[in-house]
C-alpha cells in the first residue's frame, strides 16, 4: 500500500478537521478490515489515515429515550454480545453472527459495516464504483453470478453491509458529524446510487464522520434477517432478508421487509410489505411475501438463481420473526 | 509480481514524504532508547501524543507481543503481521491472503483473535498481542499444539498457528465448546488442504485437556 500520514485524534471535532472536503485524500479507519484491503488493492491511495477508534464518544451501546444508541466504533463482537441487542433486537444480532469470521467481528464495527465498500471485483479490480469501461458496465456482459438483481440506472454491484437491511427494517437513524454541526438521517439515506464511474455510493461527504445509530425500541416489534450464503465460514451473503413486523391480535398490522445484497443499496420490498398487511404469518403467507418481494426483478445472464434465494429468505425471515416474541 | 506485495513499496521512497527509512535501513529493531535519539527527543514526544499526525517516514513504534516490549521504527502502513515477520522475526504468524480473509495470520490482541495482516502495527500499540509463540506452558507446549498433532490436525501446516491462535482465543471464551460450536468459532480460518475435521476433534480435546481452565 502507499504510505500514508497517520493519526489517532480523540475528539470527533479534531478529527474532522483533519479531514479533506475532498475524496480520496483522507481516509477513516475503524476496524480497518475493509479499508486496509482497499488500500493494499491501491483502490484506496490515501495522504492520511485517521484512527477513529481512540474517540471515546465514537463507542459504546447504551439504552436511551429514543433507543438503542449503537456508537459507530462498537465492534460487531460488542453489538452480538450485547444483551438488548439480543432480546429485543433477534434481527440485528442474526445479521451481525452472519459476519461468520469471529476475528472480523472482533475488528470490524457498525460504522464500518455501514460505509465499507461494494465487493464487485470489477470495482475492487481498478474499474471504478460502476465498474465501467468504455461507459460500459463490465458486470453486464461478464461475471456477474453476485451482482444485483435489482439494478438501478448504471450500478450492478450490491451493497455489501451485513446491517443495513436490519437497521433499515428496524427503522434506525444515523447520526452523521460534519464541519457545519451534526446531522440525522434515516439509515436507507445513507446510500445513493452513483452518477457517475468515480461518484460514491454512501450519501456522507468526505469530510463527514457517521457517529451513531440509534434503532428506536422494538417492544412488540416481531424483527429477524435470514442470509442465504455460500459456504458456514467466513463469506459475505448471498442474498439477505430483514423483516420487523408490527402486530394486531393474530394480523400483520405493519410490516417492513428489506432485502440485501440484491441491489446497490438496500431494497425495501413494498409490496411484499402491503401484502403482508391484515394477514396472519403463515407459511403460505410468507411464501406468497417473498413472491412480492421479487416482483420486477431484472436478473442477468448468470444471477437469476438470487431471485429464487431471495424469495426464500424472505419467507424464512417472516416464519423466524413469527416464532420471536414481541 | 502483483503490486500486493509491499515490501516493493518499502523500498521506494514514500510519495509526499521524507523518508527515514534508507537511514534506518540495517539499524533494524532498535531499543526504544536509540530510537528515541536518532529521532530527537522532541519528535519522539509528538509521536506519543494521541491527535499528532504521523508519517509517512519511519516512526517510533512499540509493541508488547508475548509479554516483552519491542521497540521499532516503522512507517504507518506497516502490518502488525509484517512489522512481526519483518522486522522482528516473530515469523510463527503467516502471511497467506494478507486481507483479512484466510485467518492464516490471527493473532490474539486483549483477548480476542484478530487477523494480524488487517491490523496496522501503530494502531496495535498499547495491546497485549500473544502470537503462536507465545503460548507455551512452561516450556511445553500448549495442550491445543498437542491434540493438533494428535488429531493430525494438519496436513501441510501452513495455516496451522492461525488456527491454534484461532481455536486458544475461541477456548479462552468457549471453555466447554460442543462440535457445532467450534466449527462456528473457526469460522474465520481456512485450511486449503482441508483438515477440518482433524482441527475441530484436536480443540474439543484440548477443551478436556485444559479441563475447562484458561491454561496460558
Amino acid at each position: 500500500m502507499q504510505a500514508f500520514e497517520y493519526a489517532s485524534p480523540t475528539s470527533v471535532k479534531e478529527a474532522i478537521g483533519m479531514l479533506s472536503s475532498q475524496w480520496g485524500e483522507a481516509d477513516i479507519l475503524a476496524g480497518g478490515t475493509d479499508l486496509l484491503a482497499l488500500m493494499k488493492e491501491y483502490i484506496h491511495t490515501p495522504k492520511r489515515v485517521i484512527n477513529i477508534k481512540g474517540i471515546k464518544e465514537l463507542g459504546g451501546i447504551a439504552k436511551t429515550a429514543a433507543g438503542l444508541r449503537i456508537g459507530a466504533t462498537v465492534t460487531l463482537d460488542e453489538l452480538t454480545e450485547n444483551a438488548a441487542v439480543r432480546t429485543e433486537y433477534p434481527s440485528l444480532h442474526q445479521a451481525a453472527m452472519g459476519v461468520s469470521s469471529p476475528q472480523i467481528r472482533n475488528m470490524g464495527t457498525v460504522g464500518g459495516d455501514l460505509c465499507q465498500r461494494p465487493r464487485c471485483w470489477y470495482f475492487r479490480g481498478g474499474h471504478g464504483i460502476l465498474g465501467q469501461e468504455n461507459g460500459k458496465s463490465l458486470a453486464v456482459d461478464g461475471e456477474n453470478r453476485y451482482h444485483a438483481i435489482f439494478p438501478k440506472s448504471q450500478a450492478y454491484y450490491v451493497n455489501a453491509s451485513s446491517l443495513a437491511p436490519a437497521l433499515i427494517a428496524l427503522g434506525a437513524k444515523a447520526k452523521i458529524a460534519g464541519p457545519n454541526g451534526n446531522r440525522e438521517v434515516p439509515v436507507e439515506q445513507l446510500f445513493v446510487v452513483p452518477s457517475n464511474n468515480s461518484g460514491r455510493e454512501l450519501s456522507l461527504a468526505a469530510n463527514e464522520i457517521l457517529t451513531e445509530i440509534v434503532v428506536p425500541s422494538a417492544r412488540g416489534v416481531k424483527n429477524a434477517t435470514y442470509e442465504v450464503r455460500q459456504k458456514e465460514a467466513l463469506d459475505w451473503p448471498l442474498v439477505t432478508a430483514s423483516v420487523a413486523i408490527k402486530m394486531k391480535g393474530s394480523s400483520v398490522a405493519s410490516a417492513r421487509v428489506v432485502l440485501g445484497h440484491v441491489g446497490p443499496t438496500p431494497v425495501v420490498a413494498t409490496e411484499a410489505e402491503q401484502m403482508l398487511a391484515g394477514k396472519s404469518l403463515t407459511q403460505d403467507v410468507a411464501t406468497e411475501a417473498g413472491k412480492s418481494a421479487v416482483n420486477g426483478a431484472q436478473p442477468m445472464s448468470g444471477n437469476a438463481y438470487k431471485v429464487q434465494l431471495a424469495r426464500v429468505a424472505v419467507k424464512r425471515a417472516l416464519l423466524e420473526a413469527a416464532k420471536a416474541r414481541g | 509480481m502483483s503490486k500486493h506485495h509491499d515490501e516493493l513499496d518499502e523500498k521506494a521512497p514514500p510519495k509526499g514524504g521524507f523518508s527515514r527509512r534508507g537511514f534506518f535501513r540495517g539499524v533494524g529493531v532498535t531499543s526504544g532508547a536509540i530510537g528515541s535519539a536518532l529521532l530527537g527527543e522532541q519528535e519522539a514526544e509528538a509521536a506519543q501524543a494521541g491527535g499528532a499526525k504521523q508519517g509517512p517516514g519511519a516512526v517510533p513504534v512499540a509493541l508488547n507481543i508475548n509479554g516483552k516490549v519491542h521497540n521499532l521504527n516503522i512507517e504507518p502502513r506497516v502490518t502488525l503481521l509484517d512489522a512481526c515477520r519483518n522486522h522482528l522475526d516473530i515469523t510463527g504468524a503467516k502471511r497467506v491472503c494478507d486481507k483479512g480473509t484466510c485467518g492464516a495470520c490471527t493473532m490474539i490482541a486483549n483477548g480476542k483473535v484478530i487477523y494480524s495482516c488487517t491490523t496496522l502495527a501503530i494502531d496495535a500499540q498499547g495491546k497485549q498481542i500473544q502470537t503462536i509463540e507465545g503460548i507455551a506452558v512452561n516450556g511445553r507446549p500448549h495442550p491445543l499444539s498437542t491434540a493438533f498433532v494428535n488429531n493430525d490436525g494438519q496436513q501441510c501446516g501452513y495455516c496451522t498457528p492461525g488456527f491454534v491462535m484461532a481455536a486458544k482465543g475461541f477456548l479462552d471464551k468457549n471453555p466447554n465448546p460442543t462440535y457445532d460450536q467450534v466449527k462456528a468459532g473457526l469460522g474465520g480460518n481456512l485450511c486449503r488442504c482441508g483438515t477440518y475435521v482433524g482441527v475441530r476433534k484436536a480443540v474439543l480435546e484440548a477443551a478436556k485437556a485444559m479441563k475447562g481452565g484458561k491454561n496460558a
